[in-house]
């Protein structure tokens, strides 16, 4: 591998890493702020797909589609936060793992009679839709660099939400103590539903982004699922910052892994996952 | 009290119930044959299921729907493609509707539920699609028989193909599971035994398309082909992403011809040129029996016909050979078997014989994309054999 392809495969990596956080940011703040495993996390991320199926077929264009998808998400987020998820937070963990696993269940269902079990694709957008020339026998899609973009611009703009304003700060401390940051007068509830929503929204971007590149078929969030849960696990539990390190990471990992050793690709991430336990039981950024 | 005559009359009762119950199979002989269609009507395969239905549908009408002059009744389950139901739903159509014969199905994990219930029940199975190599090797049947191919047979005769355009390096790329396995093992034998190298051997798990580090490695290698197995949404997926990345035109695209079949649509089409396959049927195959089979097909069904329709029909023109060797009486499972294992179908893709292990024997085809077409440059494998390792029939 020479210094052209070795760059190029790093840019797989951050971008295919970058998407992993967007999922697992929502993952971590909600187990860490509301001590919920939320075993649904993935049925956002195809809920999104598919809302960007949806949306561009109804409305014809993916950067309409998009936004509005995000709102959508937000909303949903919001409600299921109010209706659902409140009731369990000071419940028994078995409990909240069969909600949140009836919940997978019950996407399902719903995905299947909204859209059909076909697989569906999104088209990637016309102005996106052509290649730079990097090396004589490769090119680089130009929708996989503004899925690097808009990746980045999230995951900056998060990290400025959480360090740089007062709601960050109020979900640093909820994440932190939760039961001391409420003591000091912290508007404990409003905090939860936003937090849940956001990571709803957050989840199901990734999906809408990702729509052009992956198809778009049924169950697609438990593969997700699992590898949202491996970047927890090693970022640490609650920590937005060790989600970006861990997901970083697992996509270095995963991508070079794939093309080095392709016949271990598959299990080289958990080898990581299990070394980091070993060594570091709480994660790499342990709150 | 019991009298001499009433033992004579109530002995007399049974022993007519007994002849009658005797001559319950000479009944049969005149009832209706039962036909299973046990095949994907809904989900991702759905294109795939209802093409073998009209396929087997088709070729009975052509001999005026009856089974060696016996009537048939059709029974249908839908598979979903769910290999979890595979069992249960064979079982419906051989507990319930107790029929003679189960047609399907498409996919692999499915068709091990229907294998293992043919296995256990005994009855005749007629595999349309699936392509999984345990049917027709380890675990072969006397009842069960395949008009398809196994996963291995169109990518076998890729090797020579390749090594006759010079590429001696090849990189295999395909989806790691069973299907893309046994397509990759075709391809090692085919490829090795003409000579050629494979210099590396890539995957990702299935049915994942993210394949952009694994371009980026095909750039990084540069090897003078890429060998492939994928299909449907997945094949369309890769090979966009092929000539996205700048590979198409620099590095020749070889694949087993589900790569392009029945996928090239005006989206696809101009990725997709040059990309040469291998197959046991093509569309375009020029033949008198191909064109009357698409003409028939496009009138009875008001659309084209694709490989999965002549798979189909050639599993209603097996079961039409072996049901009038013994005149409709299946249960003669001996001379249906000999009668089956000896055909030879005038198949669409042309004249096949049927292997000791149950496979077909077939020509594999070299095709081209041109246009919208898989254009037919050839014979690349002769009456090619599944080897049937581990198969002990015949």
């Amino acid at each position: 591998m020479d210094l052209a392809n070795f760059l190029i495969q790093l840019l797989n990596s951050v971008q295919y890493g970058l998407l992993l956080f967007l999922l697992a940011a929502g993952l971590t703040l909600i187990f860490g702020i509301m001590g919920v495993v939320n075993l649904a996390h993935g049925s956002f991320y195809m809920l999104g797909a598919y809302l960007a199926y949806a949306l561009t077929g109804s409305m014809g264009n993916l950067f309409v589609a998009i936004p509005v998808g995000a709102v959508l998400s937000l909303v949903i987020g919001w409600l299921l936060e109010k209706i659902l998820f409140k009731h369990f937070y000071h419940r028994d963990h078995l409990d909240q793992v069969l909600l949140t696993f009836g919940l997978i269940y019950i996407f399902e269902e719903l995905r299947s009679m909204l859209w059909g079990d076909d697989v569906h694709n999104v088209a990637i957008p016309a102005s996106l839709d052509w290649s730079i020339k990097l090396t004589d026998t490769l090119s680089y899609p130009a929708y996989r660099l503004f899925l690097l973009g808009v990746c980045l611009l999230l995951a900056v703009g998060l990290w400025l939400l959480i360090s740089r304003t007062k709601i960050g700060m109020k979900i640093r401390a909820g994440a932190f103590n939760s039961d001391m940051a409420q003591a000091l007068g912290v508007n404990i509830v409003r905090l939860h539903a936003l937090v849940f929503a956001l990571g709803v929204a957050l989840a199901s971007l990734a999906g809408m982004l990702i729509a052009p590149l992956s198809s778009i078929y049924p169950n697609m969030g438990s593969q997700v699922l699992i590898m949202c849960f491996v970047v927890v696990v090693i970022g640490g539990i609650g920590s937005v910052r060790g989600a970006l390190t861990a997901a970083l990471l697992v996509g270095l990992v995963d991508i070079f892994g794939k093309v080095l050793v392709p016949q271990f690709a598959s299990m080289l991430v958990y080898v990581l996952m299990a070394l980091v336990l070993l060594y570091k039981p709480e994660g790499l950024f342990k709150q | 009290m019991t009298t001499r005559r009433q033992v004579l009359t109530q002995s007399a009762a049974i022993l007519g119930a007994v002849s009658g119950g005797l001559i319950l199979p000479a009944n049969a002989q005149n009832a209706k044959i039962r036909v299973g269609l046990m095949l994907p009507y809904t989900g991702t395969f759905t294109q795939l299921g209802v093409a073998c239905d009209n396929g087997f549908r088709m070729a009975l009408e052509e001999k005026g729907n009856k089974l060696g002059g016996r009537e048939i009744e059709y029974f249908k389950v839908d598979d979903e493609s769910e290999p979890a139901k595979g069992v249960e739903n064979a079982n419906k159509l051989v507990q319930r509707d107790k029929v003679d014969v189960i047609i399907g199905t498409v996919h692999s994990g499915v068709q091990m539920g229907i294998h293992k219930v043919a296995r256990e029940t005994g009855v005749l199975s007629i595999i349309p699609n699936a392509g999984m190599h345990a049917a027709t090797r380890a675990l072969c049947a006397p009842n069960v028989f395949r008009t398809s191919f196994t996963n291995s047979q169109p990518t076998r005769a890729l090797g020579k193909a390749m090594m006759d355009k010079g590429h001696k390096k090849a990189v295999w790329i395909t989806w790691k599971y069973a299907a893309g396995d046994e397509a990759g093992e075709g391809f090692k034998e085919g490829y090795l035994a003409a000579g050629g190298t494979i210099v590396k051997e890539l995957g990702l798990p299935f049915p994942n398309v993210e394949f952009q580090a694994l371009l980026t490695e095909i750039a990084s290698i540069k090897p003078d082909a890429v060998a492939c197995f994928f299909s449907g949404g997945g094949a369309s997926k890769f090979i966009r992403d092929y000539a996205a990345a700048g590979l198409a035109g620099k590095i020749p695209l070889y694949g087993s011809g589900f790569l392009t079949e029945g996928l090239l649509d005006d989206e696809l089409a101009p990725s997709a040129q040059g990309i040469v396959t291998t197959l046991h049927y093509s569309t375009s195959l020029a033949s008198k029996r191909n064109d009357a089979f698409r003409l028939a097909y496009a009138k009875m069904f008001k659309m084209q016909p694709d490989v999965y329709a002549v798979q189909g029909y050639d599993a209603g023109q097996l079961l039409l050979q072996g049901a009038a060797a013994v005149n409709g009486d299946l249960s003669n499972k001996k001379a249906l078997y000999a009668a089956m294992e000896n055909a030879v179908i005038d198949s669409p893709r042309g004249k096949w014989t049927m292997s000791k292990a149950h496979n077909p024997v077939q020509d594999i085809y070299l095709r081209v994309v041109k246009g919208k077409e898989n254009v037919v440059l050839g014979v690349a494998a002769k009456a090619l054999e599944d080897s049937g390792a581990g198969c002990k029939l015949g």
